[in-house]
């Protein structure tokens, strides 16, 4: 137990910082530093500022990196085919319940069987967990670089398959199961 | 005709250019400070936000004026304009340019000085009438340092006029211009006059009695609306009277080294233009200061002023006193 005692020595003040004058110019010269620092960078290199570190929002956004995980979007195969087949396991794995499927039945298909009819997401509901993106067996919704949803109203949080679509894009699909499997 | 001058000019100063100068003020305060912590501050009302003081007034205007239930309500109305009054008279013996001031007082500087003394009454009137505790220590605060460094910035006045020999402004800005400014001659003198103006304007690192961090707002926490935008212009008001004060004692007012000034008319909108210059620059000062000191402790900033800035200030009269003496008087 012994040793636990540290004494720590007050540090020494020279005589300008007993005057007190000294630190503050010291610290006068520090701010202006800062303040000619953002100056240029306001007036001179704003793309590639040095000191200021503002963000000016709707005009500059985030770079998001590929794994944020922002709403949740359908995506499509490389010839524009939606991926889902309507399993509903997003659905069901849904914490909060956002997901909703009308599933329909492919008639003139041979190698699936199952379409969502009509497929919605409740934005206000969504938490972004991310557990649709993992349950889902088809690679079909992914967590997409979207986190600026905002309406004036409550219905138009509630995106359909097309919206759902358009924001999810094409990703490339090795397998290809509607036609080669 | 002299008389209607005066009216036009008390009324163009008090009404147009201190508020519009205090009003640039804020912007200049905002953008500043934000730039001293690597932001950008408002920048999207007008260009480059100068515009934003004006919906800071618009927002103001149109706040709701609450008169909180228990207060004294006669001196909580009158305590913003017991404020705001003593600010702008003060102004009235500043030698804005050649030959130019709304009042060419021969006791010019003490008339700022019995004038600034009454700013105290508006604030701690204020802190008083607003019957909440936080009110009450701002204004006590408030009371006790105004005083307290009333002392050490008249006395760090008094060498001025011991080496000028004139109350008058424009005498003492007529000498600089003529010899040297009083800053050269009185350096230590101007450090304590712009140390005291700062504790005077209740501005940081005096800003004891707002003090936002310990009293909420100070005197002002129970004020909204145009009253505390009353409040708010006063403290920025005393800041351009100070800032002019320090230019037309020590930094040699409307005159430049080495400048003459045309005649006329010309050379009067010259000089009023170096004169806004340099207090421009004073009140950059003002800014700069606040955005980099942290608040004093109470007890530190009462030391400060009575134990250091007081007898520092009777010896500099006593030193500057001698060196006249020995030198052979000012005319």
């Amino acid at each position: 137990m012994k040793n636990r005692v540290r004494v720590v020595k007050r540090p020494q003040l020279s005589f300008l910082e007993r005057w007190y004058l000294g630190p503050v110019v010291k610290g006068l010269g520090m701010t202006i530093k800062r303040f000619f620092g953002v100056l240029t960078d306001v007036l001179f290199r704003w793309e590639n500022k040095k000191t200021a570190i503002t963000m000016q929002y709707p005009e500059e956004r985030w770079d998001f990196k590929d794994n944020f995980r922002g709403a949740p979007a359908l995506v499509m195969d490389q010839e524009g085919r939606s991926k889902c087949v309507a399993c509903q396991i997003c659905e069901f794995v849904c914490p909060p319940k956002a997901i909703t499927m009308w599933p329909a039945e492919l008639e003139d298909e041979d190698k699936v069987e199952k379409y969502p009819e009509r497929f919605e997401i409740d934005m206000l509901r969504c938490i972004y967990c991310g557990y649709c993106e993992e349950a889902c067996p088809e690679e079909a919704i992914f967590l997409v670089k979207e986190a600026e949803i905002v309406y004036a109203d409550r219905e138009s949080f509630v995106y359909d398959k097309d919206k759902l679509h358009a924001m999810g894009g094409i990703r490339e699909d090795r397998i290809m199961k509607w036609k080669d499997k | 005709m002299k008389l209607l001058w005066t009216v036009v000019e008390v009324s163009v100063v008090a009404t147009v250019v201190l508020p519009t100068t205090a009003a640039l003020l804020v912007w200049a305060e905002r953008r500043v400070s934000a730039f001293m912590q690597d932001r950008l501050g408002p920048n999207r009302v007008g260009p480059a936000g100068l515009l934003q003081p004006i919906a800071d007034l618009l927002k103001f205007m149109f706040k709701e004026d609450v008169v909180p239930g228990h207060v004294n309500k006669v001196m909580y109305v009158l305590a913003p304009a017991l404020s705001l009054v003593p600010a702008l008279v003060a102004f009235a013996v500043v030698p804005y340019a050649r030959g130019m001031a709304i009042a060419d007082l021969n006791v010019g500087i003490l008339l700022v000085f019995a004038v600034s003394s009454m700013a105290v009454y508006g604030v701690t009137i204020g802190g008083w009438a607003s019957n909440s505790k936080y009110s009450l220590l701002g204004g006590v605060r408030a009371s006790a340092q105004m005083i307290s460094y009333e002392l050490a910035l008249g006395l760090s006045v008094v060498p001025v006029l011991l080496v000028v020999g004139d109350l008058n402004m424009q005498a003492i800005v007529q000498w600089q211009a003529d010899h040297v400014w009083l800053v050269v001659p009185l350096f230590p003198v101007w450090v304590i006059f712009l140390v005291s103006s700062y504790a005077e304007t209740n501005r940081l690192p005096f800003d004891c009695p707002e003090a936002e961090t310990e009293l909420v707002a100070g005197y002002h926490t129970e004020y909204s609306s145009m009253k505390f935008a009353l409040f708010f212009l006063a403290e920025y008001i005393h800041m351009i009277t100070a800032s002019a004060l320090s230019v037309a004692l020590f930094f040699g007012g409307w005159s430049l080294p080495g400048v003459t000034f045309p005649d006329g008319s010309m050379g009067t909108l010259l000089s009023g233009l170096v004169f806004a210059g340099k207090t421009g620059a004073f009140l950059f000062l003002f800014i700069w200061v606040r955005w980099t000191l942290p608040r004093f402790r109470y007890d530190q900033l009462m030391d400060l002023g009575w134990k250091r800035l007081l007898p520092a200030s009777l010896v500099l009269i006593l030193a500057t006193a001698g060196g006249v003496a020995l030198l052979g008087g000012t005319n």
